[in-house]
C-alpha cells in the first residue's frame, strides 16, 4: 500500500481541488550500522502542517528513522544511509546540501531536556543563533519563540536565571523554543514527553496542536495514547520495516496489517 | 530551498573546522614533540661525556671527580636507589592502609574529608619538606632514631655507624611522606572500582569487613596497587630538594642506611650551576638521562598496570 | 578452622592498623604546617614582602624580589604552557581516540612523571646555551613544559564529562562542528578545566629544582626576561642550607609566603567551580 500522495497530473478531470505537495517525502530510505539493517527501505510522505507520529516496539528503528531526516547519521562514523528524504521536493542526501545548514531548517527536539548549562534561559533560546555568528539584539525573537512554545509566561521574569532553574517540564519547552529560535520548517520530536510527568507531557501535546498550523512535526513516541491524541497520520514500524502508514484513526481502529493490529491491541511491545 | 546554502556559507563553514582541527592536531602532535625535544637535548647535551667515559664506566664508576675528569656516577645510582627503596618500604603499608581505612572502614560520608590531609600533603612543595626535615627530621634521627635503631638491630649492617642524622635513611623517610599521597590517591582510585556485589557477596556470607577486603577488594585492585607503587617509586627516584637537602651530599657508597651519601637529583641540582666544561656539563646530564630513562620505563608499566584494573575482568551478561 | 573470636580479633587489628595509617599520614602534615606557621609568622612584615635581600649579618632585607621573580615567571610559563597544555587535552578529547590519539595521551601520561630537575636541563639545553646566560625566560620554558602533558589529560577528562546530549543539541540546530566544539563543549567545561588550570600554576609555584640553573637567582630586582631572576623556591632553598641562624629563620618565613601563596591558589580554584548563573543547580 503506497502512502505517497501524487499530485494529479495535469489534463485529467479533478472533483477537487489538487491536495498541497508534501513537504516531506522519504523514499526507500536504509540506513546500515556496520552490518546491521536498522531501517529497511521506508517510504512515505508527510503533508505541510500536519503531525505524523511515528510508533512501534523498542528497537524497532523509529528514532533511526527520524534521526535521518535531519541527517544525524552523518556524525556516526559506522552508520550508512541510502535513500531520499526529499524536503520541499528537494532531496537532503545529495552533495549541493550543506547538513549544518539543513538543520536550521529541520529542527530536532530530543527525548531528555538538554538545555545549555552555562547559559541563562534567555541564552538557551537564542543559542541556535549567537552560536552561528549572528550577532544583535534577539530578544524579540527569543520572546516569540518563548511564547510559541507556550513558556513565556513562565519564565519572562527568570529570563537571565540559569536554564538548568527550570523544572523538567519547562526545561523540555526551553528546547523547543530554542529549536523554534531557529526558524525551521520542519520539527522533529524524538519521545519529548517521554522524561516528563503527566502534567508537563499535557502542556507539550498541547503545544503541539499550537505548533502545527506553522510547522511541519514528525514525532516518534512509544505511547499509542500519544499518538492517537497528537497526530494526524501514524507510521507503524517494527523490526526496521515500515509495515504501515495512515491516517491515525484509521490505524487504530482499522488497521490493514495483522501486525499493526497485534501491536495496537497491546499483543506484544 | 531547503539546505541550499550561500556559496558564502558553507565554504566559511567547512573552513572554520578545516582550520581549528588543524590546530588542535598540532597542539596534540605537540606533546610528542616536547617527548622529542627532551630526549634529543639530554642526548645532545650528554654526548661529550663520551670522549672521556664509557657508558659502562659512567654506570659501574664510583669515582666522580670533574677536576680528574672521571665521572664514575655509581655513588648516585646507589644513593638514588637506596632512598627510593626505603621510601617505598615505609610509605606503601601505610599508603595501602589508609587507602583502605578510605574505602572500606570508614562512614562514606567521612571518605572526602580524610581525602584531605592526603591532598594537602601532595600540595607541599619539596623544599619546605627539605626544611622541615632539615629541622625536625634530622635531629630526631640524630637523637633519638638512629641510637635506638644502632642498639636493636646494630648487628645488621645497615644500623651501623655513627648517628648523625643526615644520610639515607633521613632522606628516605621525608621521601616517604611526599610519595605518600601518590600512592594513596591511586590506590583509592583502584579500589573504588571493586564490584560492590563482590564485596557484598563476601559479607553475606559471613565474612567480617577484613575479610571481605582479602577477599574481594585485594584480589581486584592488586594489580593497581603495585601500579600505584610504581608510581610512587618514580616520584621518589626524582625528587630532588628534599633530598639533596637531607642526604648528605657525600659521594660515597655505604650498606648503613645511617651514612650520608648522594643521589643522581641531588648531585645535578648542586653541580650543574657552577660546572663550566662540557664534559661535566654532559656528565650531569648523562645523570638526568638515565633518570628520564627510568622514571620513562616505571611509569609506563604503572600506567598498564592501573588501566587494567580499572578495566577490569571481563564481565558476566546478565 | 579459625575461631570466631580470631576473626574478629583480626578484623579489629587490621582495621585499627589502617586507622593509625591515618594517623601516619596526620603527624608529618601537622608538624609541617605547625612549624611553619609557628616559625615563619614573627617574620611577616610589610619589609619583608617588598625589600631586597640584605648580605649576611644586616639585619632586615626581605625577598620582595624571589616573590615577584616567582609571579613573574610563573606568569611567563602560564602564557606558553596554560593554552598549550588545554590545547592539547581538547584535541585528546576531540580527536583522541585514534593512533595518534592514543600515542599523545600515552605519552602525556608518562611525560607528567618526568622529574622537574630533568626539565631544568632540556630547558638549560634549549635556552640557556644559546643565550649563553641564565634568564627568567629559561626558568619559565622549564615551568611550561612541566604544566604541559599534566593539563592535556586534565583537561581532555573533564571535556569528555560534558554530556553528549549537549553536542547532539548544539548540532542539531545547525551549529558547525567548530563551533559545537568550542563554544558549547569547552564553555560547559571551562570551570573544571580552570580548576586544573590553577592547580597547576600552584605546582608551578613550588617547583625548585628546574630553575637552579636555568633562572639561577639575583640579588636585585629583575623584569626582563633575559637576565637571572630569583624565585621563591629558590630563596628558601638558599636561606635553609645557609650556616646563618637568621637566613633560616627568614626561610621559615618565605616558605610560609609560599605555603600561602600555593594555598591561596588551591582554595581559588575550589571557589571557581560553583555555577555562578542565578539558581542554578
Amino acid at each position: 500500500m503506497s502512502a505517497v500522495a501524487s499530485p494529479a497530473p495535469a489534463g485529467t478531470v479533478e472533483s477537487a481541488p489538487a491536495p498541497a505537495p508534501n513537504k516531506v517525502e522519504v523514499e526507500n530510505l536504509n540506513v546500515w550500522f556496520g552490518k546491521n539493517n536498522a531501517v529497511k527501505n521506508a517510504t512515505l510522505a508527510v503533508k505541510p502542517n500536519t503531525v505524523l507520529a511515528v510508533i512501534g516496539p523498542s528497537g524497532c528503528g523509529k528514532s533511526t528513522f527520524l534521526r535521518a531526516l535531519n541527517r544525524m547519521h552523518d556524525l556516526v562514523p559506522t552508520a550508512r544511509v541510502t535513500g531520499k528524504v526529499l524536503v520541499d521536493g528537494q532531496d537532503l542526501y545529495t552533495r549541493e546540501v550543506d547538513p549544518v545548514l539543513l538543520r536550521r531548517r529541520v529542527g530536532m527536539v530530543f527525548q531528555r531536556p538538554n538545555p545549555f548549562p552555562t547559559m541563562s534561559v534567555e541564552e538557551n533560546v537564542a543559542a541556535g543563533l549567537v552560536l552561528n555568528g549572528i550577532r544583535g539584539d534577539h530578544h524579540e525573537l527569543v520572546e516569540r519563540s518563548l511564547r510559541k512554545a507556550a513558556l513565556w509566561d513562565e519564565v519572562k521574569d527568570r529570563l537571565n536565571h540559569a536554564a538548568t532553574s527550570l523544572s523538567g517540564g519547562q526545561q523540555q519547552r526551553l528546547s523547543i523554543a530554542r529549536a523554534l529560535a531557529i526558524e525551521p520548517e520542519v520539527l522533529l520530536m524524538d519521545e519529548p514527553a517521554s522524561a516528563l510527568d503527566p502534567i508537563a507531557t499535557a502542556k507539550i501535546e498541547e503545544l503541539i496542536h499550537e505548533l502545527k498550523e506553522h510547522y511541519t512535526i514528525i514525532i516518534v513516541t512509544h505511547s499509542m495514547q500519544q499518538a492517537a491524541r497528537v497526530s494526524d497520520q501514524t507510521a507503524f514500524f517494527y523490526m526496521g520495516e515500515l509495515v504501515e502508514m495512515g491516517p491515525t484513526e484509521q490505524i487504530f481502529t482499522n488497521p490493514k496489517e495483522r501486525r499493526t493490529e497485534d501491536y495496537v491491541t497491546g499483543k506484544f511491545g | 530551498m531547503v539546505g541550499r546554502p550561500e556559496q558564502d556559507e558553507t565554504s566559511r563553514a567547512a573552513l572554520g573546522d578545516r582550520a581549528y582541527y588543524s590546530v588542535l592536531w598540532v597542539l596534540g602532535a605537540l606533546v610528542l614533540v616536547v617527548a622529542g625535544i627532551i630526549v634529543l637535548n639530554l642526548s645532545l647535551v650528554s654526548r661529550p661525556l663520551l670522549a672521556v667515559t664509557s657508558p659502562w664506566a659512567f654506570v659501574a664508576g664510583d669515582n666522580w671527580d670533574p677536576v680528574t675528569q672521571q665521572f664514575g656516577a655509581l655513588p648516585f645510582i646507589y644513593g638514588t636507589v637506596v632512598t627510593s627503596v626505603v621510601s617505598i618500604a615505609v610509605a606503601v603499608p601505610v599508603a595501602v592502609g589508609l587507602a583502605l581505612f578510605i574505602t572500606q572502614f570508614s562512614a562514606p560520608r567521612l571518605a572526602p574529608i580524610f581525602s584531605i590531609p592526603v591532598e594537602l600533603l601532595a600540595a607541599i612543595p619539596s623544599v619546605v619538606y627539605g626544611l622541615w626535615g632539615l629541622a625536625v627530621l634530622i635531629p630526631w634521627l640524630r637523637t633519638t632514631v638512629e641510637p635506638f635503631l644502632g642498639r636493636t638491630l646494630g648487628f645488621l649492617p645497615f644500623f651501623r655507624g655513627p648517628p648523625i642524622g643526615f644520610g639515607y635513611l633521613a632522606a628516605g623517610l621525608v621521601l616517604a611522606v611526599m610519595i605518600l599521597p601518590t600512592i594513596v590517591s591511586v590506590s583509592v582510585e583502584v579500589m573504588k572500582t571493586t564490584p560492590e556485589a563482590q564485596r557484598e557477596a563476601a559479607l553475606a556470607l559471613g565474612a567480617t569487613k577484613w575479610e571481605a577486603v582479602t577477599w574481594s577488594v585485594l584480589p581486584h585492585s592488586r594489580a593497581g596497587i603495585v601500579g600505584a607503587c610504581l608510581l610512587g617509586l618514580g616520584r621518589a627516584l626524582g625528587e630532588t630538594m628534599a633530598v639533596t637537602m637531607l642526604i648528605g651530599n657525600a659521594r660515597n657508597i655505604s650498606l648503613s642506611l645511617f651514612a650520608p651519601g648522594y643521589s643522581l637529583p641531588a648531585v645535578i641540582a648542586n653541580e650543574f650551576a657552577e660546572a663550566t666544561d662540557a664534559v661535566h656539563v654532559g656528565a650531569l646530564a648523562a645523570c638526568g638521562l638515565l633518570l628520564f630513562a627510568v622514571t620513562f620505563i616505571l611509569n609506563a608499566a604503572a600506567r598498564w598496570l592501573v588501566s587494567a584494573v580499572q578495566r577490569g575482568p571481563a564481565r558476566v551478561s546478565t | 578452622m579459625r575461631t570466631f573470636a580470631l576473626r574478629k580479633l583480626t578484623n579489629l587489628a587490621m582495621t585499627g592498623l589502617c586507622a593509625v595509617a591515618l594517623v601516619g599520614a596526620f603527624i608529618p602534615l601537622t608538624s609541617v604546617l605547625y612549624l611553619v606557621i609557628s616559625k615563619g609568622a614573627s617574620g611577616l612584615s610589610w619589609d619583608f614582602f617588598t625589600a631586597l635581600p640584605k648580605p649576611v649579618g644586616e639585619a632586615g632585607g626581605g625577598i620582595g624580589n624571589a616573590l615577584v621573580g616567582t609571579l613573574y615567571m610563573v606568569g611567563l610559563a602560564c602564557l606558553i604552557g596554560l593554552p598549550l597544555g588545554v590545547g592539547a587535552g581538547v584535541f585528546l578529547a576531540e580527536r583522541g581516540d585514534g593512533p595518534l590519539g592514543n600515542t599523545v595521551r600515552f605519552m602525556a601520561e608518562v611525560l607528567s612523571g618526568v622529574p622537574s630537575i630533568v626539565i631544568g636541563i632540556v630547558a638549560y639545553a634549549m635556552v640557556v646555551i644559546p643565550m649563553h646566560h641564565f634568564s627568567a625566560l629559561a626558568g619559565s620554558v622549564a615551568l611550561a613544559i612541566m604544566m604541559i602533558p599534566g593539563l592535556a589529560r586534565a583537561s581532555e577528562e573533564l571535556i569528555r564529562v560534558v554530556p553528549g546530549s549537549l553536542r547532539e543539541a548544539s548540532l542539531a540546530l545547525g551549529v558547525t562542528n567548530w563551533r559545537t566544539s568550542f563554544f558549547v563543549i569547552l564553555r560547559t567545561a571551562t570551570a573544571g578545566v580552570v580548576t586544573a588550570c590553577l592547580l597547576a600554576v600552584a605546582r608551578a609555584a613550588g617547583e625548585t629544582a628546574p630553575l637552579l640553573f636555568t633562572a639561577l637567582n639575583n640579588q636585585y630586582w629583575n623584569f626582563s626576561p633575559v637576565q637571572p631572576t630569583a624565585s621563591l623556591t629558590v630563596a628558601i632553598f638558599n636561606y635553609a642550607i645557609s650556616p646563618y641562624e637568621d637566613w633560616h629563620a627568614k626561610a621559615w618565613t618565605a616558605a610560609l609566603v609560599l605555603l600561602m601563596l600555593v594555598g591561596l591558589l588551591n582554595v581559588a580554584s575550589r571557589a571557581l567551580t560553583r555555577n555562578r548563573l542565578k539558581g542554578a543547580r
